[in-house]
């Protein structure tokens, strides 16, 4: 790999060590520090409405005494400031309650797979050049259909992060991550009716970007939906598009972290072994595949990442945990631990959900379907899904199936089901899996006796 | 925060570097949080913030720079950041003039959350855990969340504006899990307000507790939501999401300006039914609270809608620029590393005259939604949905059955005008955090009683 010129392993990792070995006697730290640089570009209407550019980094310090936790963080990385945190985190720690698996991580002898998701152009892409990715979106759209007005939001995203975790008990490791993005959505026109579409293209760089999917698809979706009128009510099999497919399988993965399991707030506690999917069903958690938008060598807590079967042809396996977790659980961790950037505590959860893809295409699978509705958009994830008692209500736009056949374009309707029986009634999964940016491949799905809720 | 003569130095450098106009944003934010989960305060944490924003505009681009480095020399640098991303070449001499302008704080703060042990934090959480547990045995999981921050903030532009404000707000969340022979269900119960710890002498976090639980255990006992059009009847106090998703968000002259937002070109047309009276205000002690916004502007009232007619959107200095208006104290930015945008304050819908009580009775079948949950909009069509959090059937004008959770969707132009009745109750809503293209901002609301006579319901029962 190429040594770029901005970062500097040894500093941050040198850093996270050194405030490590501050450990008082009997007391364990856990120091995860993150340095980022970020650009965001919009653009409309042909000029430059926005660009922004900034470093970032910061330090987030956890201090584990006598079984109790404390937690501060500090945006800074000069010494005074990370002393007082440090200062904070165990001033925090002394009004915490007492629990024996309370800990930082220690050397678990998982090798990590050698992988970089990085891609060095990301540090010399010049930002002129990111300008000029946007405005040529920008046109792409434009230029697509009469029928595009406009565009709400045409973005050109970039971020470099690197990060060092160190603890008390050994754990010392570096790693880095790169990300570029273009996204479109757009408004489509005629007559009176509107109607709004969204495109992207993700990479590990700018000049890994996809424009031309990113402008077709914002078009595809906003232009097929006008004439889109309320459905009646019915009882019908729902294909999810592959982003609204990954979307579904991350309410799942939420539901298999191992912390809501041992907390008494899983749908699938104490189902080990049992049938919860479709046997057409496997799924797994792999931040270890190099295409994977969340690939991470390591995870938040300094853990080797390793992939995970969690759901095997419909039956569980398992869950995941972080170190904590698993040691309540009386189970190794799975290098689960994620974290929300410096400020955040570490907590369970997925990177890299994947199923494993079926035989058939989207226009095959629609094919066998008479009475169904192809899902393009879904809104109110967090207001009507309950990952607890598994209840699932959105609002969606979508094109109606009749026949195998894609017909008249809907709106203002929900579909609504439980994530139990959504999983127990797939009945297809696509052969399209493909990692766009998120935590879950996107992939179609298909699924039975779904709800949909119109007039 | 910053001496004035660093802040008129700045500005200067961001104009010098071809910028037409320039804003220095000053941030420091501290916070303090302790979560229980389990049984366990489980951590406890705190954090500090400092930096600042600096934004230069040349013609329509902005550019922005952000910097943890608040040295004259770390704020120079990001004022020619944010001046070479304006593509400004510019040069000459510029100097800028400051003028403090003087702004009551928006809350008067009795117990300063800095001030207050850890311990007195952490045994708010402790009582609330005891309090939803000793309900039922079938509340089998507790978890809260206790937060206070202190956001100072400092604001100078090259009109030659010099603002501050210092913002306290406290936040206090409990959520129970139940578990029956139908499952597991939640309740959730919040309190947050722009005031210091003495809200804990006026509020019972046991009582919070208790009510969290109760509506756990109301949902086992729930039947799946209809699935299709119904009558919905919205208490008081809780349908401020309708409001801020139907039309708030349309409201915002961002949006409008882009051409996505179905309330375009509207002022003066009839938007709602006559009986909806809409403000964005600030309310004292209120969740969304400020006494200025992020742009150093002094929030203020705002009729949107009077008697159903538009009679103006909300506006940020960008977008007020552009039109060659006042903006309305309405640019808000989630921390210093944001530009701001417009975002509500507090969007309140005025009092109408009915008994709560006789619109149920007068409600031959429909749904009461006694707590809603978050909402989302897509603006340009104006569809929308928001959850409910605990919902009951209505039958012969009588409140029945609990129902379990669902969204509801409808579109803003067609349920505003579809509400036909207002009750006499109004009463200041629940915290909301409001998200827009990634940031998040804290927003108050506030309702009377109301009824929409058609909406879906995302259920899975034949409506």
């Amino acid at each position: 790999m190429p040594e770029s010129t901005t970062t500097s392993k040894p500093d941050l990792l040198d850093f996270a060590t050194r405030v490590a070995g501050w450990a008082n006697d009997g007391e364990q730290l856990d120091v995860y520090v993150a340095r980022g640089r970020d650009t965001e570009v919009r653009v409309y209407k042909g000029e430059i409405e926005q660009l922004s550019t900034a470093d970032a980094e910061g330090v987030g310090i956890r201090v584990v005494k006598d079984g109790r936790t404390g937690f501060a963080y500090a945006g800074t990385l000069d010494d005074d400031a990370v002393a007082e945190a440090l200062a904070d985190a165990r001033d925090n720690a002394e009004f915490g309650t007492p629990d024996e698996f309370a800990g930082v991580a220690s050397p678990d002898g998982v090798e990590a797979r050698d992988i970089d998701p990085y891609d060095p152009d990301i540090e010399s892409f010049p930002t002129d050049k990111k300008i000029e990715l946007a405005l040529e979106l920008e046109r792409m759209v434009n230029g697509a259909d009469e029928r595009i007005a406009g565009a709400r939001v045409i973005a050109y995203g970039d971020e470099f992060v690197e990060r060092a975790v160190a603890t008390s008990l050994g754990v010392s490791n570096w790693s880095r991550r790169s990300a570029a993005s273009v996204q479109a959505y757009v408004i489509a026109r005629d007559g009176d009716d509107t109607q709004t579409g969204g495109g992207y293209s993700a990479g590990r760089s700018a000049t890994t970007l996809d424009l031309e999917r990113a402008a077709n698809d914002a078009v595809e979706h906003a232009i097929r939906m006008l004439g889109a009128t309320k459905p009646k009510s019915a009882k019908v099999v729902a294909v999810l598009e592959p982003s609204i497919a990954a979307t579904f399988l991350g309410l799942v993965g939420g539901t298999l972290a191992g912390s809501a399991v041992l907390k008494g707030r899983s749908l699938f506690a104490d189902r080990v072994g049992e049938e919860v999917a479709a046997p057409a069903i496997t799924l797994i958690e792999d931040p270890t595949l190099p295409e994977a938008w969340g690939a991470t060598k390591f995870d938040g807590e300094g853990l080797a990442t390793r992939p995970v079967t969690l759901i095997d042809n419909g039956v569980l396996q398992g869950y995941l945990y972080d170190t904590y977790s698993a040691r309540r659980a009386g189970t190794a961790p799975t290098g689960s631990g994620v974290r929300g950037g410096f400020k955040g505590t570490p907590g369970v959860g997925h990177r890299a959900l994947r199923l494993v893809p079926g035989e058939r295409s989207q226009e095959e699978i629609i094919k066998g379907i008479d009475d169904g509705v192809l899902v393009q958009s879904v809104s109110g994830l967090h207001s009507g899904v309950n990952p607890v008692s598994g209840d699932f209500s959105v609002g969606a736009t979508g094109i109606r199936i009749r026949n195998g056949e894609l017909a008249e374009p809907i709106r203002e309707f929900t579909i609504g089901s439980t994530i139990q029986r959504m999983l127990k009634g797939i009945t297809a999964v696509g052969n399209d899996l493909e990692w766009m940016a998120g935590s879950s491949a996107h992939i179609t799905l298909a699924m039975s006796d779904i709800s949909l809720a119109g007039i | 925060m910053i001496e004035e003569g660093v802040l008129q130095r700045v500005l200067g450098a961001a104009l010098r570097s071809g910028g037409e106009w320039a804003e220095v944003f000053v941030e420091d934010r501290r916070s303090s949080t302790a979560v229980l989960d389990d049984g366990k305060v489980e951590r406890v944490t705190s954090g500090r913030d400092r930096g600042a924003g600096i934004r230069v505009v040349v013609g329509e681009t902005t550019g922005f720079a952000h910097t943890a480095d608040l040295s004259e020399q770390g704020l120079r640098d990001a004022a020619e950041a944010a001046a070479a991303a304006a593509r400004g070449g510019g040069g000459g001499t510029k100097t800028v003039a400051l003028t403090r302008r003087h702004v009551e704080p928006a809350g008067r703060v009795e117990i300063n959350p800095e001030d207050v042990a850890k311990r007195d934090k952490v045994a708010l959480l402790l009582r609330a855990n005891d309090a939803a547990r000793a309900k039922s045995d079938a509340i089998r999981q507790v978890s809260g969340a206790y937060q206070d921050g202190r956001r100072r903030i400092l604001v100078a532009n090259s009109d030659g504006l010099l603002a501050e404000d210092d913002q306290i707000r406290t936040l206090f969340n409990v959520t129970a899990v139940a578990t029956g022979d139908t499952g597991m269900q939640t309740g959730y119960k919040s309190i947050g307000v722009t005031k210091g710890f003495e809200v804990f002498k006026e509020v019972s976090v046991e009582e919070l507790a208790e009510d969290a639980a109760r509506q756990a255990l109301v949902k086992l006992s729930a039947r799946p939501a209809p699935s299709g059009e119904v009558t919905v009847v919205i208490p008081s106090g809780t349908g401020g999401v309708l409001f801020h998703e139907a039309c708030g968000h349309g409201l915002e002259a961002d949006l409008v300006q882009k051409e996505t937002s179905v309330y375009r070109g509207k002022v003066g047309e009839l938007v709602a039914s006559p009986l909806v009276t809409l403000v964005d205000e600030p309310i004292e002690f209120e969740w969304g609270n400020y006494a200025i916004d992020d742009e150093g502007h002094p929030a203020q009232r705002s009729v949107l809608i009077q008697d159903g007619v538009l009679t103006d959107y909300m506006w940020d200095w960008l977008r007020a620029r552009k039109e060659g208006r006042e903006q309305s104290g309405n640019g808000r930015r989630q921390t210093y590393q944001h530009l701001p945008m417009v975002r509500m304050t507090n969007t309140s819908v005025s009092n109408g005259t009915e008994d709560p009580a006789d619109i149920i009775r007068d409600t031959p079948s429909g749904v009461y939604i006694a707590a809603l949950g978050g909402g989302q909009v897509n603006t340009a069509t104006g569809d929308f949905v928001f959850g409910m959090n605990e919902a009951y059937l209505i039958e012969n004008g009588e409140i029945t059955e609990p129902l379990r959770t669902a969204n509801l969707i409808g579109n803003g132009p067609e349920v505003l005008r579809n509400i036909d009745v207002l009750g006499n109750d109004w009463e200041i809503g629940r915290p909301g955090m409001c998200g827009k293209d990634g940031q998040s901002v804290p927003v108050g609301h506030g309702n009377p009683t109301l009824r929409v006579t058609k909406m879906t319901v995302g259920g899975t029962a034949g409506a």
